[in-house]
């Protein structure tokens, strides 16, 4: 059972009056189809259905006021013709905008606790040796002092840390080689632990910094992904000379009809929509021991911020041509570096793009998003000399590199699929 | 990096027919298919009825209308009852909200600011009133605001009395409201169609932070 509740239409806005149900008490009704008006001001709305279902009870009277978010009625997803389950909100990638404000809890600040659990040996101490005890949680009674009158000086500490290093190695966690993610899977440095458990390179000059929310969450996603999937990676060549010459005629005048530039990535986007509706699996997530298909196509494109990731979702990008879907990535783009996106614009999404060609990459091996299947990676378009007809001929070339989970997506499915992508752009026949 | 806004200046065309641009606009807005989007136009004499209209607003029979050339419309807009003419500036901006604000109020806010400004240009202080939505020079109305959001892609819009025959306002009672309705050659403005449109294109485009393209296609 789903609540339909009175949204809120504008940051002054608290109440709204429902002027007309669209549809009647045990109606039918398509997620986001339009399910009722509202009235605020001269304006009026139409609402869309938050699932699709039965409209099982209406609450609300047509022509009666009510405050924002008050149910209004309710949505039975079971009665639905099975289109019902969508894992939407178990989607979360990957929150926008944490709140710089808001201090990490996980790392304790080095400076001020630690330092009072440590005995402090007699006798002077430099600030700077001081500064080293508590910042790598030395025990300076361990530690032998050479300086003048026993002193304790910098050199005896770094000797110190790096003979308990050297000690410690043995024991040390295995290195972490099996995994070949781009998540920070070292710990941080533990203040609490006894011995200094880092390696003696590192105790010799590292800066401790908490990790940001965002940071922490794209660790975490990362890890549960890694964990989750079994990443397999497949790339295939595409000709991108035909897409570049179409891009190359029309790039001024988009420039100018639309305000912003013509890429490659709304190309790729059309192409990967047209791939998925040829081969859906790939548009689908695992639940238990079921295969859950996706009706809509929602892209996530991922989005490098200053210090961290974020993929906002083109949603139901199969509705778009090359000009709709180039608007909802500079759109999309655009806020999620300003810190704009509302939560609901990062979630939900049912396969995903990654634009690394637009660092250099040539190819890399992304990781899949949960709860998605696959991710498709797209490298840097560049001219380069290539073979047709035995002669070498120089076309525009990149790699598509296809990341998929080898749970419900075998190799051979996942080739067809990229390779579906590579004949649209190959053969590129639409309009913009 | 300003968003686009493709003007278009549809001239006189009937309700109906600009209803009907203006849904198929809607629709392509809603894809993302095409920029924001303000139309510009003309309607011969009509009467539409908003989404909330009473009929009791509409002071004459169906016949009377008729033969007084007078078209009758119900349309899903926002507000009561309204009249088109001759004369009459009106606007249609298709924009998605969700590129400006997720805002309601401050879109039929930044509208009325629109032809407040305008009116400036042209030595008119006007005002709000408040709970009336809509622009007003000392009491009368000079401009009508009825509004459509689908999917936060806005429709219908707003109508300006230039050289209204403001007669025709007898037929209803505007927007359900029993004050005096006013035009800007009542006003002792002698500008033209053209200058009072470019004006309003002009604040338009600065309210909205929209680059306005003129398109010159006819239709």
């Amino acid at each position: 059972m789903i609540d339909i509740v009175m949204p809120q239409m504008g940051e002054s806005i608290v109440e709204g009056t429902l002027t007309k149900w669209l549809k009647k008490q045990g109606e039918h009704v398509e997620r986001d189809e339009p399910l009722f008006e509202i009235s605020t001001d001269k304006v009026d709305t139409e609402i869309p259905s938050p699932a699709a279902g039965v409209l099982s009870e209406v609450l609300v009277a047509e022509g009666k006021t009510v405050a924002i978010s008050t149910v209004v009625g309710k949505i039975d997803e079971g009665a639905g013709n099975g289109a019902a389950a969508k894992p939407a909100a178990a989607a979360v990638p990957i929150v926008a905008a944490p709140v710089p404000a808001a201090a990490p809890v996980a790392t304790p600040a080095p400076a001020s606790k630690p330092a009072a659990e440590i005995d402090q040996p007699e006798g002077p101490l430099s600030p700077l040796v001081r500064k080293m005890a508590r910042e790598y949680n030395i025990d300076l009674k361990q530690v032998k002092g050479t300086g003048a009158g026993g002193r304790i000086t910098k050199q005896d500490l770094e000797s110190y840390m790096s003979a308990q290093g050297a000690r410690t190695m043995a024991q040390a966690t295995p290195p972490p080689a099996a995994v070949p993610s781009p998540a920070p899977v070292a710990a941080p440095v533990q203040p609490k632990a006894p011995a200094p458990a880092s390696a003696p390179a590192a105790a010799h000059r590292a800066r401790v910094e908490p990790m940001s929310t965002m940071r922490q969450s794209i660790a975490k996603h990362m890890i549960i992904s890694q964990q989750t999937s079994a990443h397999v990676t497949t790339v295939h060549r595409v000709d991108m000379t035909k897409v570049a010459k179409m891009r190359d005629k029309h790039k001024a005048e988009f420039q100018k009809q639309n305000g912003f530039s013509l890429t490659f990535l709304p190309f790729v986007t059309r192409a990967a929509v047209e791939a998925i509706r040829a081969f859906p699996i790939l548009n689908a997530s695992i639940q238990d021991t079921n295969i859950l298909y996706h009706q809509d196509i929602n892209i996530g494109i991922a989005v490098a911020l200053e210090n961290g990731l974020i993929v906002p979702v083109i949603r139901e990008a199969d509705g778009m041509n090359v000009t709709g879907l180039q608007r909802a990535i500079v759109d999309l783009s655009g806020r999620a570096r300003s810190r704009q996106l509302r939560p609901d614009e990062v979630q939900g999404g049912t396969f995903s793009i990654t634009n690394f060609g637009s660092f250099g990459s040539v190819f890399a091996t992304p990781m899949i998003n949960q709860p998605q299947v696959a991710i498709l990676g797209v490298g840097m378009v560049e001219k380069i000399p290539v073979v047709v007809d035995d002669a070498i001929a120089i076309r525009s070339q990149c790699y598509l590199a296809l990341t998929f989970d080898h749970r419900l997506i075998d190799g051979a499915l996942a080739d067809q699929f990229t390779a579906k992508a590579k004949q649209v752009l190959e053969n590129w026949s639409e309009e913009l | 990096m300003m968003r686009a806004c493709e003007v278009r200046e549809l001239g006189r065309l009937s309700y109906g027919d600009a209803l009907a641009l203006q849904n198929k606009l809607v629709a392509e807005r809603q894809l993302g298919r095409i920029p924001d989007q303000l139309l510009l136009v003309e309607h011969p004499h009509v009467i539409t009825q908003g989404r909330n209209g009473h009929e009791e607003n509409l002071l004459a029979s169906k016949q009377i209308l008729e033969r007084a050339g007078i078209s009758f419309y119900s349309t899903n807009r926002g507000g009561d009852i309204t009249y088109h003419g001759p004369g009459q500036i009106v606007g249609y901006p298709i924009l998605d909200l969700r590129e400006w604000k997720r805002d309601v109020h401050a879109y039929v806010r930044a509208i009325e600011q629109t032809i407040l400004d305008t009116l400036l240009d042209f030595g008119i202080n006007a005002g709000r009133v408040e709970g009336m939505t809509g622009v007003w020079v000392d009491g009368k109305k000079v401009a009508a605001i009825g509004v459509h959001i689908s999917r936060w892609v806005t429709s219908h819009g707003f109508a300006l009395n230039h050289t209204t025959d403001l007669s025709y306002f007898q037929y209803i009672v505007p927007c359900g409201l029993t004050k005096p309705v006013t035009s800007l050659q009542e006003l002792g403005v002698k500008a033209s169609r053209a200058e009072v449109t470019e004006a309003l294109v002009r604040h338009f485009g600065r309210l909205f932070e929209l680059e306005t393209v003129e398109l010159t296609e006819t239709k």
